[in-house]
């Protein structure tokens, strides 16, 4: 019998459980690797290079190097681990999740200090909140020119 | 005998840290947020405790993919603040409480909580920014944070976490534990993390004003009714990361009001808890703040 997995009709939003964890072990744990600040002058000299010391799939070490975050988590990557890539960047969390909403910083800043994105539309697939697919890119990049 | 006199609830995010690392508190934008720590900063003063046992969530920090406790409580003598990726916090080392972690550690396995028991863990910011909010910038080398601490790390990053009602439950075995010990200790519980944030996808920046308060006045009020909230409630309306709110309830679970069990209704009945502090801000970076003061009456 299948697992019950009720997370997954949430809009926006990957639940790193044991299925995504086993597709991402290497990928997170190349992340771990940046704690230590030899490896993160290593990486940052050359990415492609210290990636490639890694057995992990040519899409997550692409997904590294464009920093295309939403990618990684789809391929198995954990937002504190990939973390670990944003803090060696010098990026916040702040800037590493709004990079994730098409927004651009400034933007996405605006919306937290004005309290933050709503619930309302986001609680399922299918509902019309700016968490939607079909609402994506958000911010200035989704406007139609 | 040892006893549980307060438990401190309160969000433990990263950005915090770093404002008060860099002196950026009196900063517009952080101002509102470290006021709401004046009054717990003078608590911590005037009841300072002699052992705090504080929840908390590691962010792959000290536990990689490799291995993946759900509960892990501290046993060692020191733990060193981490690097997790910007260098270490410049905070003090924490101390640790060997004797009572080992007996707590004793206690709740045999009360049926299959404990991690770790004696090597770096602490990351889950664990070094309350006590930063509670006790002020204290300086790497001259400072030292005012007691022992037994850190307690829960799984919150891998699903399925451990249910909101398990938590409660651990609690209680918690506070067993805690009231076996010989020596006269006062020792506080922190529960930290959350409240409302989501920090991935399209849905990133959630916050949920309204929940959040429901949710806490339930807890307060009537914690077991609050323990039974599932986990799907949290992921959504509180964001994917607002999970880590189940470790709130491990805290609230060794109050004293609360009973062990069917045999202990009566004398639960007997204690009440105070409210002594609670705020609420949005945002800090991604996150709504939550924090709150009880203790036992």
């Amino acid at each position: 019998m299948a697992l019950d997995k009720p997370y997954q009709d949430i809009p926006g939003t990957i639940i790193f459980d044991a299925e995504q964890s086993r597709k991402g072990y290497w990928l997170n744990q190349f992340c771990m690797s940046l704690m230590k600040a030899e490896n993160r002058t290593r990486f940052k000299a050359d990415q492609r290079a210290y990636l490639n010391e890694w057995p992990m799939s040519e899409d997550q070490r692409q997904a590294v190097i464009d920093m295309d975050l939403n990618r990684a988590m789809q391929l198995g990557g954990n937002i504190y681990f990939l973390a670990k890539i944003g803090a060696t960047h010098g990026l916040s969390f702040q800037q590493m999740a709004g990079s994730m909403t098409g927004m651009s910083e400034t933007e996405y800043r605006a919306m937290m200090v004005s309290g933050g994105r709503s619930a309302e539309g986001n609680r399922k697939i299918g509902e019309d909140g700016d968490a939607q697919a079909h609402r994506q890119p958000q911010g200035h990049a989704g406007k139609k020119d | 005998m040892a006893k549980i006199t307060a438990s401190v609830f309160t969000s433990h995010v990263p950005a915090i840290g770093a404002a008060m690392d860099l002196g950026k508190t009196q900063e517009d934008y952080w101002k509102p947020l470290f006021a709401g720590y004046e009054y717990s900063k003078q608590w911590m003063k005037d009841n300072k405790p002699d052992v705090i046992i504080l929840v908390f969530n590691d962010h792959a920090t000290a536990f990689s993919l490799d291995m993946i406790p759900t509960f892990a409580i501290g046993t060692a003598a020191e733990y060193t603040p981490a690097d997790e990726g910007f260098g270490p916090r410049p905070v003090p080392k924490v101390q640790g409480h060997p004797d009572l972690a080992a007996h707590i550690a004793h206690s709740v396995i045999q009360q049926d909580f299959d404990l991690t028991i770790v004696n090597k863990m770096d602490v990351d910011h889950g664990l070094t920014v309350p006590l930063s909010l509670m006790c002020g910038e204290k300086g790497p080398v001259k400072d030292s944070w005012p007691c022992p601490v037994i850190p307690f790390a829960v799984n919150v990053v891998q699903y399925p976490v451990p249910s909101g009602q398990r938590c409660f439950n651990l609690g209680k075995a918690i506070r067993k534990a805690v009231e076996s010990y010989d020596e006269d200790l006062n020792v506080h519980i922190w529960g930290t993390g959350g409240m409302s944030h989501q920090l991935q996808g399209a849905r990133a920046g959630l916050i949920n004003r309204e929940w959040d308060n429901a949710w806490l006045d339930k807890m307060i009020a009537d914690p077991a009714a609050c323990a039974a909230t599932p986990h799907i409630d949290y992921v959504r309306e509180a964001g994917s990361e607002g999970i880590e709110l189940v470790m709130w309830l491990i805290a609230r679970g060794a109050m004293s009001d609360v009973p062990y069990d069917a045999t202990d209704l009566i004398a639960a009945r007997a204690h009440s808890v105070s409210v002594k502090h609670r705020f609420y801000h949005v945002p800090a970076s991604n996150t709504a703040v939550g924090h709150l003061i009880l203790e036992n009456n």
